[in-house]
C-alpha cells in the first residue's frame, strides 16, 4: 500500500463561492437557452420559464447546501457542470415535446424535471447517509448479489416488462424502472471491493501461461462469474449497450488493481470474440455491424427494424447544423425518431452546431477529468479504484451512446447521461455523482495532523 | 495504483479526442453532402423556411411571390399571381424540385447565394430574418399577354420568343399547351407528385418550354441564312442579283428532285433573288446551298449562333445544320428541311442578327437581381454573341425582308406606318401530320425594337392557297410586335 504514503496532491482552499457562482451561472445559460427555445417556436420567452429556472435553481441551491454541510472539501466544479448537462437536456426535451412532432410523443419536460428533482434528493441523501466512502467497502459482496439481481430482475415474470421489444423494465403499477441502471453502480462497487482485497494474489500467484501470467481460479472466480451472468442477461434482454458499457468498465478495473497490460489484451481478445460470435448467433447485433459500415446504403435505409433509417436522421441533422447550428427551437431535429432519449446528442448538434457540441463534449471530459483528479488523489486503494472505476464508466457511457449516434461505432442502445429522458439513468447517474462528490470530499480534505507531544498517536478525522 | 489510473485518464481523454474530431468530421467537412442527401426531409421544410425573393417583369408586374403563412410546418408558400401566362418563364417551385428561372436563380432567390453573404452578415447582426433576392425579368408584360393571346387564338401548340435585336432581352416567351405554376408549387408532396405525373404524361406536353427545350425544322424561314450565305460570298450580289429557278431542282444521286411548294413555277425560271424570297421558292436556294456546298452553309449557320450552347439563363437546345451527307441533303437542309433543327429562340435570333446590323445579340432573360433591401446585385449587361453577316449584308437582307412582308407571303404581318420585315416558313414534318406553320421577323427596318419568331405545330394546312406560315403564324408576329411598339 504504498500510494497510502504518498503525499497526496492538495487543492487546500475549498472554493465553496466559486462553485456557487458556476452553479448560479450554469442555471442562468439553462434560463436563457430555455428562452431562446420559446422565442424560436411562439416568438415569445415561455410562460414557464420563471418556474423551470426557478425550480432547476431552487434545486441546485438545495444540492449546493447539502453538499457545503456535508461534503464541504468537495471538488466545486462537478455539481456545476452536470447541473449545466441536466438543464440542456431538460431544455431540449422542452424543445422536442412542443415541436408537435408524432416521432416525439414520449418527450416530458415534466417528467424529466420531476426525476431530476428526485435525482437531486438522491443525491442529497446519498451524501446524508454515506459519510464514509469505505463504508461500501464493507458491503462488497451484497453490492455484488444486489447488482446481479437488479440485472435478473426483469426476467421474473410478474415484474419484469417488456417495452419496444427489450425486457429490461420492471414495473410497479404506472411506475416503471430501468434496474441494470442501478445494478451498473453496485457491480462497480463489488468490483472495487473485490479486487483491492485480492489485486496482490491477482497480481502476484498464478501460473504463467505462454506470455500472459493467469491468475489462480478460485482468486478470480467470483469476479468471473457475477461478470459472466451480468453479461449473459443482458445479452438476453438485447441491451447490448449495457453489456458493453460493464464490459469496458470491468476490463479497467482490473487493469488499474493489478498494473496488469495483459488483462487489457484479455479483454479486448474476450470482446471481439465475444462480439463476432454475437454477430454470427444474433441476427440483431449482425445487422448493427450491416448498419455501421455503411450507414447510407438505401437497403439498410429502408430496412424496416434494425435498419439505418435512425441513424441517417441524426447525422442529417448534424449536418443541417454544421458548424454554427441552426440555434434552439430552429432545426428540425423532432425528425429524428427518438432524440429524446438516445439521440438526444444528434438533435442537440442540429440546433447548437458544432460550436455547442465541442463545448458539451468538454464538459462531459471536465465531470470525467474531475473524477479522475479525485481517484488520483484519494488515500486508500479502495476509493481509487471506486472512483477511477466510476470516472472512466462515465466517460465509456459517452463515448458507447455518442460514437454509436455519430456512426463512430456500431450503436448500441444506451442514454445520454443527464441529457436523455428517462429517469432511472438519469437517478443512477445523480447517486454516481453524490458517490464522486464523497470521494472528492475526502481526497482534499486536509491530512490529520499529527499532534506533536503524543509521539505516534494519530487522529483519524470522521 | 496512480500510474495504471494515469494511462486510463489517457485513454478517457483519446476516447473524448476521438469523439470531437468525428463530430468535426459530420459537422464541418460532411455537413454539405449530408445536408444535401434527397433523404434529408429537413430540405422538404427548409424550402418554405425563407422568404423567397419575388420574380416580377418590367420591375412592376409580380410573377411569382412568397405569402407568410401562420400556424403551418410551411411559413412561407409561393404564389404566382399571373399564373399560366407565365409558367415558362418562372417555372414551378415544388417540394423537390423545380424549374426555368425558380431553378436557375434558385441560390439567389432563396439567399443562399455567396453574391448575398454581405446582405446575411448585416441581417444576422441586426437580427432580421434571410429573404431571398428578388429576380427581374426583361419580359414586356404587354408583348406576354398579346403572344400568348394570339396564339391561344390559333388554338395549336406553339411557342413565341421575342427579342429586343440591340440587346438580347427576351421580351415575351409564350409556350402552349401550359400549366399553372400553382398547382405543382404547393407543399403537399402527394398532391403536387400526382399533378406532376399527370402533366409529363400527357402527350402535348406542357411542361416544355417550346421556345429553348427542343428544336423543329425550320422550313423556309431558313432560307435568309441561305441568303445571308449567298450575298456574304460575293459582296457585289443583292437582291436583284437573278438566280436559276427551275420549276423541279434535280438532286444528284437520287430519283427525286426538289420542286417548289404545291409543284409551282418560280417566275420565268430566272427571277431576282428577292423574288425567290417573297415567293419563298425552294429550288433557287437549294440551288444556292449546293452550290455553296455544306461547309459555307454550316459556317454560316454558325455565325448566327447555332450549336452555341447558351444558357438564357435555363439551359437551350442545340440547334444545328445537319450532319454532314451528300449535296441532295444539303440542297434541303438549305431550305430548312431534312436534319436541319432549330429552336424557336434561335430563329428569333437570326431575325434580331439582322435586323441589328448582322451583330446576334446573346439572348437574356433576367434583367436585374436586387437584394431585399432593394441594393442591385446583378444587373444585365448586353453582350454580342457573334457577327453574323457584314453590316452590308444586313441591310440587303432587311431590304429583302421588308419586301417579303410587303409583297409577298407575309402581307398579313403588315403594320400601318411602320416597316416590318419577315419570312415566313411552312416546314413539312416526318410523321405525316400537318406542317409546322413559321414566321420570323422584326420592326422597324431601320431601327429595330423588336424581333420574333413564331412556331404554331401543324399550324399550315397541307395543301392551299392559305396554306403556308403566313397565314397562321404572321398574324402572331404582328401583334406582338404591336405590344412592343405601342400601336
Amino acid at each position: 500500500m504504498s500510494e497510502v504514503a504518498e503525499a497526496p496532491v492538495l487543492m487546500p482552499a475549498k472554493r465553496r463561492a466559486a462553485q456557487l457562482a458556476m452553479l448560479a451561472f450554469a442555471v442562468v445559460i439553462v434560463m436563457a437557452a430555455y428562452a431562446n427555445v420559446g422565442l424560436a417556436l411562439d416568438g415569445q420567452i415561455p410562460a414557464g420559464m420563471l418556474t423551470y429556472g426557478l425550480g432547476l435553481g431552487g434545486l441546485m441551491l438545495a444540492a449546493y447546501l447539502v453538499l457545503a454541510k456535508f461534503a464541504p472539501w468537495a471538488d466545486p466544479l462537478i455539481l456545476p457542470l452536470v447541473t449545466l448537462v441536466n438543464g440542456l437536456g431538460l431544455v431540449m426535451i422542452y424543445r422536442l415535446e412542443n415541436s408537435g412532432s408524432k416521432l416525439q410523443a414520449g418527450a416530458s419536460a415534466t417528467q424529466q424535471i420531476i426525476m431530476t428533482g428526485i435525482g437531486v434528493v438522491l443525491f442529497a441523501v446519498t451524501l446524508i447517509v454515506l459519510r464514509d466512502q469505505r463504508m461500501l467497502q464493507r458491503m462488497t459482496y451484497t453490492a455484488g448479489l444486489i447488482g446481479v439481481l437488479l440485472l435478473i430482475s426483469p426476467l421474473i415474470p410478474g415484474l419484469g416488462k417488456e417495452i419496444n421489444g427489450a425486457r429490461i423494465w420492471i414495473g410497479f403499477g404506472p411506475a416503471t424502472i430501468q434496474p441494470a441502471e442501478f445494478a451498473k453502480i453496485a457491480l462497480v462497487i463489488f468490483f472495487a471491493g473485490y479486487l483491492v482485497a485480492k489485486r496482490d494474489v491477482l497480481a502476484l500467484a498464478g501460473r504463467r501461461l505462454l506470455f500472459i501470467d493467469l491468475p489462480r481460479a478460485r482468486d478470480l472466480g467470483p469476479v468471473l462469474i457475477t461478470w459472466g451472468v451480468s453479461i449473459g442477461v443482458l445479452v438476453l434482454q438485447k441491451d447490448l449497450g449495457s453489456s458493453l458499457l460493464l464490459f469496458g468498465g470491468f476490463v479497467i478495473m482490473l487493469y488499474v488493481a493489478t498494473q496488469r497490460t495483459s488483462w487489457v489484451l484479455i479483454g479486448v481478445l474476450l470482446f471481439v470474440g465475444g462480439a463476432w460470435l454475437a454477430g454470427q448467433l444474433f441476427s440483431h447485433v449482425g445487422d448493427r455491424f450491416d448498419v455501421w459500415l455503411d450507414p447510407g446504403n438505401q437497403a439498410y435505409y429502408d430496412r424496416p427494424f434494425g435498419g439505418s433509417f435512425q441513424i441517417m436522421q441524426g447525422l442529417f441533422g448534424l449536418g443541417a447544423g454544421g458548424v454554427m447550428g441552426t440555434g434552439l427551437g430552429q432545426g428540425h431535429p423532432e425528425l429524428i425518431p427518438l432524440a429524446f432519449s438516445d439521440f438526444i446528442f444528434p438533435a442537440t448538434g442540429e440546433e447548437i452546431g458544432l460550436t455547442g457540441l465541442m463545448a458539451l463534449l468538454m464538459i462531459y471530459a471536465l465531470i470525467v477529468q474531475r473524477g479522475l483528479r479525485t481517484s488520483l488523489a484519494a488515500r486508500d486503494p479502495f476509493s481509487k479504484l471506486l472512483a477511477g472505476g466510476l470516472s472512466f464508466t462515465l466517460a465509456w457511457q459517452v463515448f458507447i451512446i455518442v460514437g454509436g449516434v455519430t456512426n463512430l461505432i456500431p450503436l448500441t442502445g444506451l442514454v445520454t447521461p443527464f441529457m436523455s429522458q428517462g429517469g432511472s439513468a438519469l437517478l443512477a447517474n445523480w447517486i454516481l455523482i453524490a458517490l464522486l462528490v464523497r470521494m472528492s470530499d475526502a481526497a482534499r480534505q486536509p491530512p490529520p495532523q499529527a499532534i506533536q507531544n503524543e509521539g505516534m498517536t494519530q487522529v483519524f478525522q470522521r | 495504483m496512480n500510474g495504471t489510473l494515469k494511462r486510463v485518464a489517457v485513454a478517457c481523454l483519446a476516447m473524448f479526442a476521438l469523439l470531437m474530431v468525428n463530430v468535426n468530421v459530420l459537422q464541418a467537412v460532411r455537413a454539405e453532402g449530408l445536408s444535401s442527401d434527397a433523404r434529408n426531409t429537413r430540405n422538404y421544410y427548409d424550402r418554405y423556411a425563407v422568404e423567397r425573393g419575388r420574380i416580377t417583369a418590367g420591375g412592376k408586374v409580380i410573377l411569382a411571390q412568397s405569402r407568410e403563412q401562420k400556424n403551418s410546418d410551411f411559413r412561407f408558400v409561393r404564389e404566382y399571381p399571373e399564373g399560366k401566362l407565365y409558367a415558362h418563364v418562372t417555372g414551378f417551385f415544388s417540394p423537390e424540385s423545380a424549374s426555368q428561372i425558380e431553378a436557375s436563380r434558385n441560390k439567389l432567390l432563396d439567399g443562399s447565394s455567396a453574391d448575398l453573404l454581405l446582405r446575411r452578415s448585416i441581417d444576422l447582426f441586426t437580427g432580421e430574418p434571410t429573404r431571398g433576392a428578388n429576380v427581374d425579368v426583361t419580359i414586356n408584360p404587354k408583348a406576354q399577354k398579346a403572344a400568348y393571346d394570339a396564339l391561344r387564338e390559333s388554338g395549336k401548340r406553339g411557342a413565341v420568343v421575342a427579342l429586343d435585336p440591340k440587346t438580347g432581352a427576351i421580351l415575351a416567351m409564350v409556350s402552349l399547351p401550359t400549366y399553372d405554376p400553382a398547382e405543382l408549387s404547393g407543399t403537399d408532396k402527394g398532391t403536387v407528385f400526382k399533378r406532376y405525373d399527370e402533366l409529363a404524361a400527357d402527350k402535348s406536353q406542357p411542361l416544355l418550354n417550346r421556345n429553348i427545350d427542343r428544336t423543329y425544322p425550320p422550313g423556309s424561314t431558313f432560307k435568309v441564312v441561305t441568303a445571308a450565305a449567298f450575298l456574304e460570298d460575293d459582296p457585289s450580289r443583292d437582291g436583284q442579283t437573278v438566280v436559276d429557278a427551275p420549276q423541279v431542282l434535280d438532286l444528284p444521286n437520287t430519283t427525286a428532285g426538289l420542286p417548289n411548294y404545291g409543284g409551282a413555277a418560280c417566275g420565268a425560271g430566272q427571277v431576282p433573288l428577292v423574288f425567290a424570297l417573297e415567293k419563298s421558292c425552294n429550288t433557287p436556294f437549294g440551288k444556292i446551298g449546293m452550290e455553296l456546298g455544306y461547309e459555307r452553309m454550316e459556317e454560316q449557320a454558325e455565325k448566327f449562333g447555332m450549336g452555341t450552347q447558351i444558357g438564357i439563363p435555363m439551359s437551350v437546345a442545340k440547334s444545328s445544320f445537319g450532319a454532314k451527307e451528300d449535296q441532295a441533303a444539303v440542297a434541303q437542309a438549305s431550305i430548312g428541311q431534312r436534319s436541319n433543327q432549330m429552336t424557336p429562340l434561335q430563329m428569333a435570333m437570326i431575325a434580331a442578327g439582322i435586323a441589328n446590323d448582322g451583330k446576334v445579340m446573346k439572348p437574356y432573360l433576367v434583367n436585374k437581381v436586387t437584394d431585399a433591401k432593394g441594393d442591385s446585385i446583378e444587373e444585365a449587361k448586353p453582350e454580342e454573341l457573334t457577327e453574323a453577316v457584314s453590316s452590308d449584308t444586313a441591310g440587303k437582307l432587311r431590304q429583302m425582308m421588308v419586301s417579303v412582308v410587303q409583297n409577298g407571303t407575309a402581307n398579313l404581318a403588315q403594320i400601318p406606318g411602320v416597316e416590318v420585315g419577315g419570312k415566313t416558313g411552312t416546314a413539312e414534318t416526318a410523321d405525316g401530320k400537318p406542317p409546322h406553320a413559321w414566321f420570323i421577323s422584326f420592326a422597324p427596318a431601320e431601327n429595330p425594337k423588336v424581333a420574333v419568331a413564331i412556331i404554331v405545330e401543324s399550324g399550315a394546312a397541307n395543301v392551299g392557297a392559305e396554306a403556308t406560315g403566313g397565314h397562321t403564324a404572321a398574324p402572331i408576329g404582328k401583334a406582338v410586335m404591336e405590344a412592343v411598339l405601342n400601336k
